[in-house]
């Protein structure tokens, strides 16, 4: 958070001149879109300054690393930035840390002011809304115990380094990709790590049945202790009152934890696009081109409710993703939408997590599927899934199969179909069996 | 330090300093070259960092492990033999190294 006041902002040694000028791209959110939002206007010629902004004290960085080599001291924070200060600085972009905007004034040709809570104005002519979502939190008692702990952004993960040196024990809440990879770097580091899932199988909808029972089985055999259809009751403090001890669940069972990490999802942040008055449902929504519903502000990345952009989708059907993928994708739509150009979402989704020594990488969607084949080689480790609705290839999971993966993924992207009764031959090379659909 | 010459596919050369244990993606990636995508930050996930070295070069480099080998079948500009994927290069005292970038990384 900034601690201008509204006057130092308006001073000459402290901030912009008492009329700013203004930016001709206010960019709110220094995330993985925002920066790409910014690098892609600047390929395609966009001429305008641009703003880009952050409520984090930090230069913009990745985030993908902090459940897991950051986490576990194998890389260094300057390894996770985007890049250097000069490159903003030779390309005309000013980088804004540690403003946190609370209200924006916009004008119907697409230009205004945001006001950030220190007080700060950044009038723009065009407007980006790259905020992506927070940590949903667990209501439940104990929950503001010192140690209870989320890991979303940077200060997070380290707020749970700081923290990990003095914990034996900890429980890890969600079964989701955070929990499991962030759980998999601590049982790395010694902890004796417990995970709570919810519901009966892990990692949600995001990938299907069978990946979910082999990633339990594989988790299981390297020793990680894992409770389906298991809710935290309460969490229970040490002598102090202050920091967490104890996890009681719903059955009565205690367990110790010195750090609880929690892992629930996110929920969009979509309070800037209220406010505004864009039509918001499960993020701010936009169309084919990153538009929201004032046809002059776009929205891009995690916040982003956008047409399904995998082909062959229904009509009509509305999708959030929260991935590195979506959010460089969708700010490439995103500026050339800001530079007048229509074009259409490229690329296939895809998604991954590295948790232990199993590396997920996922090509597609698997929605709506209504035929699985499995390719399991059990002695080299390798185990893919793939996916059909009505005979045509849409999505896999792979798991430690870097050939699979590519194979299907690069199918989809040229509209390619890899037959099922072919592909359930582990030995056989997807690539050869590939054919035009 | 250690230098990286970056030829794009059009013939154009950039030099870019390094520092030593960062990855040629990573220098590649904060400078901003246009030729490396490096989508995932370098968890060898994605083969969008893909180079091609100068053959002299090749020698100074690290082996390939099993999982970049079969990553690099996955790149969008077919492999060659002095393809690697440049999230796995580190960079050394005095390294000097030559690469050139695929017409296109997706």
């Amino acid at each position: 958070m900034g601690t201008h006041t509204a006057e130092q902002a308006a001073g000459a040694t402290n901030g912009p001149a008492t009329v700013p000028t203004r930016t001709g791209l206010l960019i709110i959110g220094a995330s993985q879109s925002g920066v790409q939002l910014a690098v892609s206007l600047r390929a395609l010629g966009f001429g305008e300054h641009i703003t880009l902004l952050g409520d984090e004290d930090h230069r913009p960085y990745q985030r993908p690393a902090l459940s897991k080599e950051f986490l576990q001291g194998t890389v260094e924070s300057e390894s996770l930035i985007f890049r250097s200060n000069d490159y903003w600085a030779e390309h005309n972009v000013d980088l804004v840390k540690g403003e946190h905007i609370v209200r924006i004034d916009k004008e119907a040709d697409g230009s205004g002011v945001a006001h950030a809570s220190s007080g700060r104005e950044f009038p723009f002519r065009r407007l980006a809304l790259t905020v992506g979502a927070r940590a949903r939190k667990l209501e439940i008692d104990g929950g503001d115990l010192d140690g209870v702990l989320y890991l979303r952004n940077a200060d997070d993960a380290l707020a749970l380094k700081a923290r990990v040196g003095d914990a034996t024990d900890v429980v890890v809440i969600g079964g989701g990709f955070i929990g499991l990879e962030a759980a998999s770097s601590l049982q790395k580091m010694g902890k004796n790590v417990t995970v709570l899932e919810f519901g009966p199988r892990l990692v949600g909808r995001a990938v299907g049945e069978e990946t979910a029972e082999y990633f339990l089985q594989a988790h299981r055999s390297r020793g990680l202790d894992i409770r389906l259809n298991t809710s935290a009751a309460r969490f229970s403090a040490a002598d102090d009152g202050k920091a967490v001890a104890a996890v009681e669940l719903q059955d009565g069972t205690v367990l110790p934890a010195q750090i609880v990490l929690i892992g629930i999802g996110v929920i969009p942040n979509t309070q800037l696009a209220e406010q505004l008055g864009l039509d918001v449902d499960n993020g701010v929504v936009v169309d084919r081109f990153a538009l929201a519903s004032d046809g002059t502000t776009v929205a891009v990345g995690d916040v982003a409710n956008m047409p399904n952009p995998v082909p062959g989708s229904e009509p009509g059907e509305r999708i959030r993703l929260e991935s590195v993928n979506n959010a460089i994708e969708h700010a490439k739509v995103a500026a050339y939408s800001l530079t007048g150009r229509r074009e259409e979402y490229a690329g296939i989704p895809w998604f991954w997590s590295n948790q232990a020594d199993l590396k997920l990488q996922i090509a597609g969607l698997c929605n709506g599927y209504d035929q699985t084949v499995l390719r399991y080689d059990e002695e080299r480790g390798k185990f893919s899934v793939l996916y059909y609705r009505r005979g045509q290839v849409i999505a896999a999971d792979c798991v430690n199969a870097p050939l699979d993966f590519m194979a299907v993924k690069n199918a989809l992207a040229k509209g390619q179909n890899i037959p099922a009764d072919a592909a359930a031959d582990p030995a056989t090379q997807l690539k050869t069996i590939t054919t035009d659909s | 330090m250690p230098t990286v010459h970056f030829t794009d596919a059009e013939g154009a050369v950039r030099d870019v300093q390094g520092n030593v244990g960062d990855s040629v993606m990573e220098t590649a990636v904060r400078n901003g070259v246009p030729g490396i995508v490096a989508e995932c930050g370098g968890s060898l996930s994605c083969a969008t960092c893909h180079v091609f070295v100068r053959e002299d070069c090749v020698s100074q480099l690290p082996p390939m492990e099993d999982m970049e080998d079969e990553m690099l079948y996955g790149t969008a500009v077919d492999r060659e033999d002095n393809s690697r994927l440049s999230c796995q290069l580190r960079l050394t005292d005095g390294l000097e190294l030559f690469v050139t970038t695929p017409e296109t990384q997706v």
